[in-house]
């Protein structure tokens, strides 16, 4: 890329000047009157004028999108930093009106709810994953399958928590955190199985067919050869697409609801499997909108951590498993 | 001989012989198993969308049929009186849609043109990694910084300085009817929108630009063209179709964004906006805002009903996008 900037800054010159002619050489197809009216000789300095606002106007954008986003990071450390403290992870929100609290509950569902819907995802997306990269590759039902599920990570987030609100809330007459799992393994699902197919993809063949070559079963290629090949990136792609929905608002809005109460035990209207499950984003959603200072103080605390894990596991996976892009 | 077999146990596959322990039938077995459990999982994948699209359906069947066609053309949303309608609320998503799409497209576009030709790779990575840390923020974060940050700004400073000028005078901009200062309103949504799907645009558009073959450029820098006469007339016209199924990407994710939308869009689900500075609502928000207050079954219904249609809007988007995605793919012989 270098060079060929190089060459260009060096040869501008010339080209300008030179008169519409049509290339000489192999026949090619007949010029017609507009193509030698775009050959026509056009000033230097405008041509060179526009490329440099092109280039300043990218540099612009570019420094905008970051802007905004140190902008936002910036405002909700500010306001968020005096909420942290033991109490916010140790203690139920406090009575509207009050001081002290925190959002212990929340955090809690809101682990639990990933965590249980990394636990259908993420193998089922894993296996699905490995079946396009392995064995449908580019047969005609794979490529229906890639299609759907690229379609998919494209439904939006409040779609998903219609569709698990009419097919396991209303049925069942209340809301529960596991309703909320269900709709974030919803999302997840295609996510899993489109990273883990990428990934897979980029394992060398020779790797496969060595292993196939000394007479391996083609299961104990594919889980010991190739997914061992591939691990680091498998492990960053579960870890990005759970922490990608461990921020989703809109699904649990229909489906885990809220609660001020613990996660306490399974069955019970304050259980997992019975009733509405606390959970930080519906939790921060509803704070940020009180006309009290603590509960919007508690909100921007929220985001905080919400940004903090979000981003702090971005970049962590990028460095711990940079080696993983080797191929 | 011998050296094959050390060969064999230097390397990290599979320990030797452990194939030839199992039992002969299980040997048999095993291969199919997994390539069957694998396709299963597979068509999961496949079959929970279309078991989406049938559950919404059916839930949606009592609005359907009560309130039809029409239910796209009505302005109301009237649990009492039991009238229910999407027009002002699809006039929102469009709305909303249309202003992000027209500020996010040109800075993706130049911001991808940045990360593939001007700079280093070195500084295209690090710059690559902040667009992608910016896609990574949820959007309820845009959403409250809309609402404490945005919202006092748009309310003190914009809108009183659009009103206030020649700028007030435009259609899409002269205050209407249901003006509220300006600070909840389809733009200030529009302008959050634009940053939420700016990280997407740019990053398909820069794999789609990163499939240019590079001798192709090259050719036109050897003729003496500028960078963004190859771009515009090389690049571009290589990665159209790329680039057009990057812009449904965005164009999908925007109609679609609930939860930053719901916070600043004001809520008015009972009138299609004059005006960009007006509140108005879109299909997203009005689900998440009313479904709490849902009662009846109608009511119910209706909502799914919302999400049906919201559904089927992003599909065709989302096919469209990944038939020019295929075609950008399949004229430059790259992966995207």
């Amino acid at each position: 890329m270098a060079e060929a900037r190089a060459a260009h800054h060096g040869g501008t010159g010339m080209s300008a000047s030179s008169p519409a002619s049509p290339p000489s050489g192999r026949p090619g197809p007949p010029l017609a009157p507009s193509d030698l009216a775009a050959l026509r000789p056009r000033s230097h300095a405008r041509r060179k004028t526009v490329d440099a606002l092109i280039k300043v106007s990218a540099w612009v954008a570019a420094s905008f999108g970051i802007a905004v986003m140190l902008l936002i990071v910036f405002e909700v450390v500010r306001r968020g930093i005096g909420a942290i403290d033991w109490a916010f992870f140790t203690e139920l929100p406090p009575v509207v009106g009050e001081e002290g609290g925190g959002l212990g509950n929340a955090i809690l569902g809101t682990l639990v709810i990933t965590f249980v819907a990394a636990l259908i995802a993420l193998p089922v997306g894993f296996l699905g994953g490995v079946w396009l990269a392995e064995f449908g590759r580019n047969g005609r039902i794979a490529t229906g399958v890639r299609m759907v599920a690229n379609v998919n990570m494209g439904i939006p987030s409040i779609v998903v928590g219609v569709f698990v609100f009419a097919a396991l809330v209303k049925p069942l007459q209340h809301y529960s955190g596991m309703a909320g799992s269900i709709a974030l393994a919803f999302i997840m699902l295609p996510v899993m199985a489109r990273t883990t197919e990428d990934i897979l993809n980029l394992v060398p063949n020779e790797l496969r067919e060595s292993g196939l070559a000394m007479g391996v079963p083609r299961w104990r290629v594919t889980l010991g050869v190739v997914i061992r090949a591939a691990r680091s990136g498998l492990i960053t792609g579960a870890v990005l697409a759970t922490v990608r929905v461990a921020g989703e608002t809109a699904p649990l809005l229909l489906t885990a609801l809220s609660s001020p109460y613990w996660l306490n035990g399974l069955f019970g209207p304050e259980g997992f499997f019975g009733g509405p499950t606390a959970n930080l984003t519906k939790t921060v959603y509803d704070f940020s909108g009180m006309p009290y200072s603590r509960m919007q103080e508690l909100a921007w605390g929220g985001a905080l951590l919400i940004i903090v894990a979000v981003l702090g596991l971005n970049v962590l996976m990028r460095l711990i498993f940079q080696r993983g892009k080797e191929w | 001989m011998s050296t094959l077999e050390l060969d064999v146990r230097g390397e990290a596959g599979p320990p030797r012989g452990a194939a030839r322990a199992a039992p002969r039938g299980y040997r048999h077995f095993a291969d199919p198993a997994f390539r069957v459990i694998t396709l299963v999982c597979g068509l999961t994948v496949a079959i929970a969308m279309f078991t989406l699209a049938g559950v919404l359906v059916l839930n949606s069947w009592t609005a359907i049929k009560e309130l039809g066609l029409s239910f796209l053309t009505t302005v109301a949303w009237s649990p009492s009186s039991g009238s229910y309608g999407a027009l002002a609320a699809l006039a929102g998503t469009v709305m909303t849609t249309m202003v992000a799409m027209v500020i996010a497209l040109p800075l993706a576009l130049v911001i991808a043109l940045l990360l593939t030709e001007l700079v280093p790779p070195r500084v295209a990575r690090v710059l690559g990694t902040a667009v992608e840390m910016l896609a990574a923020i949820p959007s309820i974060i845009f959403g409250m910084w809309g609402l404490f940050v945005l919202v006092p700004f748009m309310q003190e400073r914009v809108a009183p300085w659009v009103t206030g000028s020649w700028l007030g005078e435009l259609p899409l901009l002269r205050p209407g009817p249901t003006f509220q200062g300006g600070g909840f309103s389809i733009l200030t949504a529009g302008l959050v929108l634009a940053v939420m799907i700016l990280p997407f645009i740019t990053a398909f558009s820069r794999d789609v630009l990163l499939m240019v073959p590079r001798v192709t450029k090259e050719a036109g820098y050897g003729m003496g063209s500028t960078t963004w006469e190859v771009l515009r007339k090389i690049s571009l016209r290589y990665a159209l179709s790329g680039i057009v199924g990057a812009t449904f990407i965005g164009l999908g994710r925007a109609l679609g964004e609930t939860m930053a939308v719901a916070y600043l869009v004001g809520g008015d689900f009972l009138t299609v906006p004059r005006s960009l500075l007006d509140p108005g609502t879109t299909v997203a928000s009005l689900i998440a805002l009313q479904f709490n207050e849902a009662t009846t079954k109608l009511d119910i219904s209706a909502l799914i009903y919302m999400g049906l249609i919201l559904f089927a809007i992003t599909m065709v988007f989302q096919v469209l996008a990944q038939i020019w995605l295929r075609r950008a793919r399949r004229t430059t012989g790259g992966r995207a």
